[in-house]
């Protein structure tokens, strides 16, 4: 039987795989949605004991990584009118093949450090699959709503990690990780609409006038 | 006290210039606050005891010298905002100069920054010490895109996306660090150094790459510097000499720190080739892109590119390296920040900071190219400036470091280096243009970059007893000593 946390923690797997195969944009942020509500439930299940610090923990991730940051990225597709990926550098099936080996390299990486438990096992393969998955979408897609996608799923994994030290690191590093993310995506999206009105398109292979020549 | 005051005043004028402009958002509030700051500072040198507000926040000897040289170029700067503000571009003469623009987002981030930057040097958390660096960044991505032009656009996004990529690694590097250690306050400064042999050796060497990878980015060691010349050469000067001089030195105390944990812990065998491979890379792709490089401001980008090299080459050679690496941030900072200022009056003048527009700047601007002259010779490590010593310190302890062989190359790159520096600054002093008539620069502009430079002569001619201490605790706290 599978204990509700590694089903969490499968499911954050499972929808890296979204993310890396769908070329609707609108879907790649919903799968973010839904990656961020897993993780805020996570701590409540992993350690269920409460306190007002783990019940900020958890609304705040759930408002930040599930509502906030999506609304606000959906809203940043609709005013650029942008629905699809188009021509990433590497295709959807090798990007998903890429994806299965990072998770390969995970487990077997994780499987030799040195941590307490196959329950922090597979937290730590977990995020370390997620943080490469997250890497690849930033490096391979075009548009500039998918690097910032990515740079969720870089930023989910690390709060996975973060996971297996909460007992130890205080509070401040989980704060500091919502706000980073929040931040970053918002000064990205501030961004974002005004590369949308310069450029006519959120296509980031266009902004090629600082080379060295 | 002193500390929290130098946090608590650049944020509260900070947060007033962003929320009511009409009182903050002047030029006279950010020369204010940097005096001020600048005062506090010399307060901390008079009296080192009182640098402590809790074990998360105190100033130790790195700590001080980097928060003297932020204090220092932010004072500097403070009184160059003032001209910058204050100049009109001549109405005939060069069409292409524009007036600058001040506002409140320029004054509000130029404040934050000094109170972000601030808040790295005195934190003693690695943690803390992160969240100071993503404020860091945060803060200046406005500051690149003042301009609010395609090519400024084009600087922030690459600059945007990139560090923020390595302000994400280094959070997972100091989440490694955690999980390394298993005994005392996680993450504090002290208690890794004093617990330094407990750490586990395996999560250590995690937490120090993906550290060296983060807060390597936000310097700009090659081959993760790709950002640096698009983003000085489209910011605002005075917004160049502020990352050129306080950026990188913020995250090079970040590095400095993993870095001591790292010697500390006896893992300086694993970390030393690591440091000493972006060092070599940083000074053979300066060399590289200077060659070709037409634009004064990106070809300071590129020298800053080679002086990180210089001193992350410090940190992995140890000894008197370690000396030499603090020494060399100093003596770097002041020397590109005045660099820089002396551009952003050529820009100002001309219109443009690429050479074919930048010419025949000691007819046009005489004072200004005499100090980019002067900021050349300090760049290259000419004595008298004290980027000669440093520079020296670091080569030497590279021939008697465990990286003999390395010194070779180090000199080679050096000397190729000085080519094409020289070369451009001296086409953009004495080249032929055109235009004949010489542009007014102001006191605001000059002086105070003047005194830049003249504090970096002393540092060569002089150290004076206290700085002397502090640099040579600051080296041995990176398991280095005083030479």
């Amino acid at each position: 039987m599978l204990a509700l946390h590694d089903g969490l923690v499968l499911g954050v797997l499972l929808l890296n795989f979204f993310v890396l195969g769908t070329s609707r944009l609108s879907s790649g942020i919903r799968s973010t949605a839904l990656q961020g509500a897993a993780l805020a439930a996570l701590p409540a299940v992993l350690h269920p004991v409460w306190s007002f610090h783990k019940v900020l923990l958890v609304v705040g991730t759930l408002a930040v990584k599930s509502f906030l940051i999506p609304t606000f990225l959906l809203r940043a597709i609709r005013e650029a009118s942008i629905r699809r990926e188009v021509e990433p550098h590497i295709g959807f099936v090798g990007s998903l093949l890429l994806g299965a080996l990072a998770v390969a390299v995970a487990f077997t990486v994780a499987r030799r450090l040195p941590v307490a438990g196959s329950e922090a096992e597979l937290l730590v393969a977990a995020a370390i699959a997620t943080v490469t998955i997250g890497l690849l979408v930033i490096v391979t897609r075009r548009k500039a709503i998918n690097q910032v996608i990515g740079y969720v799923l870089l930023e989910n994994g690390i709060y996975l990690y973060g996971l297996t030290q909460s007992d130890r690191v205080p509070f401040l590093v989980e704060l500091g990780v919502l706000l980073d993310v929040f931040v970053g995506v918002f000064v990205m999206g501030i961004v974002l609409f005004h590369i949308n009105r310069e450029f006519d398109s959120l296509d980031s292979a266009r902004l090629v006038h600082l080379r060295e020549r | 006290m002193i500390v929290l005051l130098l946090l608590a005043a650049p944020t509260a004028a900070g947060v007033l210039a962003l929320a009511a402009p009409r009182f903050g958002a002047r030029a006279g509030t950010v020369l204010g606050v940097s005096l001020l700051h600048l005062a506090l500072v010399g307060a901390l040198w008079a009296w080192p005891g009182q640098g402590a507000l809790g074990a998360w926040i105190s100033v130790d000897a790195l700590g001080l010298l980097v928060l003297s040289l932020v204090s220092l170029t932010f004072a500097v700067v403070g009184c160059y905002v003032v001209g910058y503000l204050r100049y009109s571009p001549p109405s005939s003469g060069a069409g292409a100069a524009r007036a600058p623009r001040g506002g409140r987002a320029f004054v509000g981030c130029l404040l934050l920054l000094l109170a972000a930057a601030t808040l790295v040097c005195v934190s003693q958390h690695m943690a803390l010490l992160w969240v100071g660096l993503e404020a860091v960044t945060l803060s200046v991505a406005p500051l690149i895109y003042h301009e609010q032009d395609r090519r400024s656009l084009e600087a922030v996004w690459k600059y945007l996306v990139l560090s923020s990529v390595g302000i994400a690694l280094a959070l997972l590097g100091t989440f490694f660090l955690a999980t390394a250690q298993q005994a005392g306050t996680p993450l504090l400064f002290a208690d890794l150094l004093r617990g330094a042999r407990a750490l586990h050796p395996g999560w250590l060497q995690a937490a120090f790459v993906f550290l060296l990878l983060g807060y390597g980015l936000k310097m700009g060691l090659a081959p993760l510097h790709t950002w640096k010349p698009d983003t000085y050469g489209e910011a605002p000067s005075l917004v160049g000499a502020l990352m050129a001089a306080d950026v990188t030195a913020c995250a090079f105390l970040g590095l400095a720190r993993i870095t001591a944990v790292g010697m500390h812990a006896g893992i300086g065998p694993f970390m030393q080739p690591l440091l000493l491979g972006f060092a070599l890379l940083s000074l053979a792709v300066a060399a590289t892109f200077m060659l070709g490089q037409r634009d004064l401001k990106r070809l300071l980008a590129y020298s800053s590119v080679e002086h990180m090299g210089l001193l992350t080459l410090g940190l992995s050679v140890g000894g008197a390296g370690a000396y030499g690496a603090v020494y060399h941030l100093l003596n770097n900072g002041l020397a590109k920040a005045f660099a820089f200022l002396a551009v952003g009056n050529i820009v100002l003048a001309t219109g443009t900071a690429r050479l074919e527009g930048a010419r025949a700047l000691l007819r046009r601007v005489p004072f200004s190219a005499g100090l980019l002259l002067a900021g050349l010779l300090a760049l290259t490590g000419s004595p008298p400036f004290g980027t000669f010593l440093s520079m020296l310190l670091i080569v030497r302890a590279t021939w008697a470091g465990p990286f003999r062989w390395a010194a070779l190359p180090v000199c080679a790159l050096l000397a190729v280096l000085f080519v094409p520096l020289a070369a451009r600054v001296l086409e953009a002093a004495y080249g032929e243009h055109p235009a004949a008539e010489r542009h007014h620069e102001g006191p605001w502009l000059t002086v105070a970059p003047l005194a830049l430079a003249g504090v970096l002569v002393a540092l060569g001619l002089f150290l004076p007893v206290p700085l002397r201490e502090q640099l040579a605790a600051a080296a041995s706290t990176l398991g280095g000593q005083r030479p």
